[in-house]
């Protein structure tokens, strides 16, 4: 492999990050504030639908975009719902979030598109002037679409938001000891409505970045299963942003790599590559769970009542 | 603070809902009634009747004797299914392996009697059935011990694990496993070839998917029940579930019991899967298993993670599942099922909640003072305490 | 305990009498065809090219001839034998069991309803061996659209490199592929056919990144196949290179893109099927549409394609038809008098 070819399968590892790490953003907010949303993957396929229909009826993809994540909001608060104030468990309302999601998009699809179309007007590639010319980050970093800069700007965004903000410290308490929280006068379903919210709204925006950039088509089920992979990336980068991110570059790039592999006739069976990157994730839960032993949010996946405080 | 109990941690046995007649069928009922009624919404949205779509699904799933075996076809590998999430469930492991589980069952089904051919009949479905229940044992028991000795969450390491399958099955299906046979080879067919006729369960009603598969998941249920509630295994699963603190300070060993559930689990799904190969398809297909895993887990739910629940369950799932195809004819996609599904999940782990303030006040009424609401599990891990 | 699964079962039973009698069924004496497809009908690939067929015979029948039932997405085996059933009871004529992985199957239902005439491809198998008279078969020559593909694709490319996004090395796919590759080394021998398996039908999402690394490795003109491809040609439109498509025209959509589409067209073999049975032979035959009739290739007329192009593929499928060129995969490659003239 030539590094030329090293710098292309890093730029396009880039770009297919994009969904798993706005996903994945969003997971981090809930995961943070004490909810584990299995459902991802079905608020991301609302969010594709949702965004391509709206692009496609509108000819606007930020429109798309923008009703995408107002889809996402909702299927946040539907999660929330269930698992903070009805006090589900978070699991397996998830999974019903995930089902639903995945019905609602399919059949709406069959009911308003019918047939597999294309986007006319997606969100094509946009060079950052000069910087787009440098030597090797200048492909990878500066030349990519809109999505995949937002995507990567909400990475020190989401850092500051959690670490530097009120806001954020009452997510992480509300996380750590939603007793003291609460003690505090931190209202913790509140908070956690919150993060669910930006889970969902960061969702919606994953699909839509999938839909309407990846893409530019809709098909059912087209995510096929990126929600439940960026919810395992959130255990993988340790709850942090960048280990999120990181996680997500490292996912995208070795399933780059599988294909360029057979297209460059690499002779191993196109399962066992296709395997790798599952193979990948189980070890590096293994070493995440070892790493972060401590990192975890300790309410994690916890409903809180008060009254059991 | 001044509190004296320990903060109670949420369980998943939680889910089990409520111990008096009237919760535990009006929470299955109004959970399908309100899925029914916001599915409506979306059907008239996507300018559906409503109302026609429902008397579909109905008849669809029992109009008529063929649909009703087709029905029972359905719940059968849905029961055995949810009996393992049901043991799972109980040790507070989230069995979503499923899927995977059911198809390397099904490959150990159909390699066991392809490769043992002469075998008598007998020995060949109870080779076959054993074959597919140790492999699913094997392909349970791996998240089985990442979460118990390693600490890896089991919702992910299972999701994982159900890409590796599929591509397992691809790789077999195209590769060593291939049926080589002539009409097979010509027109590049991904499957295995056909398992010899001796090893077929034998169907309980001619020309439909009623076999005696179905007898066993029956048999399998009531098992299930006793080895919960009768054996001491059983009962230390869960006394884990319940509480594994109490249950760690009883002596249990916790990590071991939950290692344990999850094997256990996924040998119910890779029996399904085998059962599936010797009552209906005869051989491992591509698209072998889908979506087994989570319609097993919704079924398992609906059945108030009991065993015995999960018969009626499956049955209700398995109709819906098989009429569920049939909603093309008024219009309507399949994927509406989906919905439902998912609909029903949230209503049901909903209302959780409810009949758990409903149970609190009536613990409180009934007993002044008294701290906690007694469930038959908390009873059980104070028990073991 | 038990009283709460005394009361499930008896709610369950309640749900079950409040099922009445369902409709009857009406008497008629149109033909009734029922399609079992494993994708969507406007798959823009395999099942929708038997949809299409039906809906033209349809068509041209009149609807008050023929009555067509379409059930789609029936992936599964177990789910599209019970529908075939469901058919075959309900008094349809004709039931085709449109994949082939139904065939073990179909013949199992075709031996319990033998008045019922049943089809399914791609295959060549009439159930002759299992004394079935019911069952008629049918397949696609696809290697013969594959190697012409082949031939104007090699002849297109500027860069020199083809890029193909199959799903699994199987089935029908690979027989287009293989043709495909045949017919492009045929007529630049050093050009350089790259291909990537997703080792999936459906997975849009990874269609589109085996399309982009593709491109990246130079390759400036695509193939592929199964409903996976719309997310491909997505992206050799934004490169500005071309596309090749089989199974069902897929111009529409793509008008700068697609050069030519190896279309399935069934129409003929239905008709034919059609005939046999109102003449009292309700299966016992194999079809095979090939390039001599069934197989179309069909130019996209929106896109001006150079006429040498054109005139090479004119060329070639006169060969293929006429037996001068033999694609690997085909039967012909059997025949012992039939030499390939490398």
């Amino acid at each position: 492999m030539t590094p030329e070819q090293v710098l292309q399968i890093a730029a396009q590892g880039v770009a297919a990050a994009t969904p798993y790490l706005l996903a994945a953003l969003g997971e981090t907010f809930g995961q943070r504030a004490g909810v584990f949303n299995l459902g991802v993957d079905g608020v991301m396929l609302m969010g594709a639908f949702g965004g391509f229909y709206v692009a496609l009826q509108t000819g606007s993809p930020l429109l798309g975009v923008a009703v995408a994540m107002l889809i996402g909001a909702l299927m946040g608060i539907l999660m929330a719902v269930s698992s903070v104030t009805l006090k589900a468990p978070q699991g397996i309302s998830g999974i019903g979030l995930y089902m639903f999601g995945l019905g609602l998009s399919t059949l709406l699809f069959e009911t308003l598109v019918r047939s597999p179309v294309p986007l006319r007007t997606g969100f094509d590639r946009v060079p950052i002037p000069i910087l787009s010319d440098l030597p090797i980050l200048g492909n990878i970093a500066f030349n990519q679409n809109v999505m995949v800069y937002a995507a990567f700007l909400l990475v020190p965004m989401a850092w500051f938001v959690l670490n530097k903000t009120v806001f954020g410290l009452n997510i992480r308490a509300v996380g750590q000891n939603p007793q003291a929280a609460d003690s505090l006068g931190i209202n913790v379903d509140r908070v956690r409505y919150l993060a669910l919210i930006i889970g969902g709204v960061l969702g919606g925006a994953a699909g839509a970045s999938l839909s309407l950039a990846q893409t530019k088509i809709f098909q059912e089920n087209m995510t096929n299963g990126i929600g439940f992979i960026a919810v395992a990336l959130v255990y993988f980068g340790g709850w942090s942003p960048m280990g999120v991110m990181f996680g997500a570059l490292l996912f995208s790039i070795v399933t780059t790599l599988q294909l360029w592999l057979q297209a460059l006739g690499v002779q191993i069976s196109p399962s066992l590559i296709t395997m790798l990157p599952s193979v990948m994730t189980i070890v590096a839960l293994i070493i995440a769970v070892r790493l972060y032993r401590t990192g975890t949010p300790a309410a994690l996946g916890k409903p809180y009542r008060r009254d059991e405080a | 603070m001044t509190t004296t109990a320990p903060p109670r941690r949420f369980r998943l046995t939680d889910l089990a809902a409520g111990q008096d007649l009237l919760t535990a069928v009006a929470v299955p009922i109004v959970a399908v009634l309100g899925a029914l009624s916001v599915g409506a919404v979306f059907l008239i949205l996507v300018g559906a009747d409503p109302l026609r779509v429902y008397e579909k699904l109905i008849d669809g799933a029992l109009g008529n004797t063929y649909s009703q075996t087709q029905t029972i076809g359905k719940a059968t590998p849905l029961l055995l299914v949810a009996i393992g999430v049901c043991i799972a469930f109980r040790a507070n492991v989230l069995n979503i392996g499923v899927e995977g589980q059911v198809i390397i069952g099904g490959l150990a089904t159909t390699a066991f009697t392809l490769g043992f051919p002469s075998l008598p009949s007998w020995a060949l479905i109870t080779g076959g059935l054993l074959a597919g229940f140790a492999a699913g044992i094997l392909y349970g028991a791996i998240p089985g011990a990442l979460k118990a000795y390693f600490g890896v969450n089991e919702i992910l390491s299972t999701i994982m694990m159900n890409q590796i399958a599929i591509q397992i099955l691809i790789l077999l299906l195209t590769g060593p496993m291939r049926d080589v046979s002539a009409s097979a080879t010509s027109a590049n067919i991904i499957q295995t070839a056909q398992i010899p006729r001796e090893g077929w369960l034998p169907l309980l009603m001619p020309r439909t998917f009623f076999h005696t598969g179905a007898l066993l998941a029956l048999a399998l249920a009531v098992v299930g029940f006793i080895f919960l509630w009768g054996t001491v295994l059983g009962y230390r699963i869960r006394a884990v579930g319940a509480n594994p603190d109490a249950a760690r300070y009883a002596g249990v060993p916790v990590r071991r019991m939950m290692f344990l559930a999850m094997a256990l689990s996924g040998g119910l799904a890779g029996l399904a899967g085998g059962v599936e190969v010797l009552g209906v398809t005869h051989r491992t297909i591509q698209d072998f298993s889908t979506g087994y895993g989570f319609s097993g887990i919704v079924v398992a739910l609906f059945g108030s993670l009991h065993p015995i629940g999960a018969i009626p369950a499956s049955l209700i799932f398995g109709g819906l599942l098989v009429s569920g195809t049939k909603l093309q004819s008024v219009g309507v996609s399949a994927a509406m099922v989906v919905v439902l599904q998912g609909l029903i999940v949230l209503f049901v782990v909903s209302s959780a909640e409810i009949t758990r303030r409903r149970r609190r006040a009536h613990a409180a009424q009934s007993a002044a003072g008294s701290e906690a609401a007694p469930t038959a599990e908390s009873s059980a891990a104070e028990a073991a305490s | 305990m038990n009283k709460r699964w005394i009361a499930f079962l008896m709610a369950a039973a309640l749900v079950a009498a409040l099922v009445l009698g369902g409709g009857a069924a009406q008497a008629q004496d149109k033909l009734r065809i029922a399609l079992i497809s494993p994708s969507a009908q406007n798959d823009l690939a395999w099942s929708q090219s038997m949809a299409d067929a039906l809906k033209a015979v349809q068509a041209e029948l009149g609807a008050d001839k023929v009555e067509l039932t379409i059930s789609e997405n029936l992936f599964r085996v177990p789910d599209a034998a019970a529908a075939m059933r469901d058919y075959a009871a309900q008094g349809y004529d004709i039931v085709i069991a449109h994949g082939t992985q139904y065939g073990a199957s179909m013949f199992e239902v075709a031996a319990e309803f033998p008045e019922v005439t049943f089809a399914w491809g791609t295959a060549s198998d009439y159930g002759e061996e299992e004394g079935l008279t019911n069952v008629f078969a049918y397949e696609a020559r696809a290697e013969e659209g594959g190697y012409v593909n082949g031939v104007m694709a090699a002849l297109l490319s500027k860069s020199g490199v083809l890029g193909v996004v199959g799903p699994v090395n199987a089935g029908d796919a690979k027989l287009y592929i293989d043709g495909f590759t045949a017919g492009a080394k045929a007529t630049k021998p050093d050009i350089d056919v790259k291909v990537i398996f997703t080792e999936s039908f459906g997975d849009t999402a990874k269609a589109t990144e085996s399309a982009k690394t593709l491109i990246s490795q130079g390759a400036d003109v695509l193939t592929g196949s199964a409903q996976q491809v719309p997310g491909a040609i997505t992206e050799i439109q934004a490169a500005k290179g071309f596309w090749f498509g089989t199974q069902t025209d897929q111009a529409a959509g793509w008008e700068d893109t697609v050069v030519c589409v190896q279309v399935f067209d069934w129409t003929g073999v239905i008709k034919e099927i059609i005939a046999l049975r109102e003449a009292g032979t309700l299966g016992g035959k194999a079809f095979a549409i090939s390039l001599e009739s069934g197989l179309t290739m069909k130019f996209n007329e929106k896109l001006s394609i150079p006429d040498a192009v054109k005139q090479a593929a004119e060329e070639t499928i006169n060969a293929i038809i006429a037996g001068e060129i033999i694609p690997p995969g085909s039967p012909r490659e059997l025949e012992p008098a039939a030499t390939p003239d490398n």
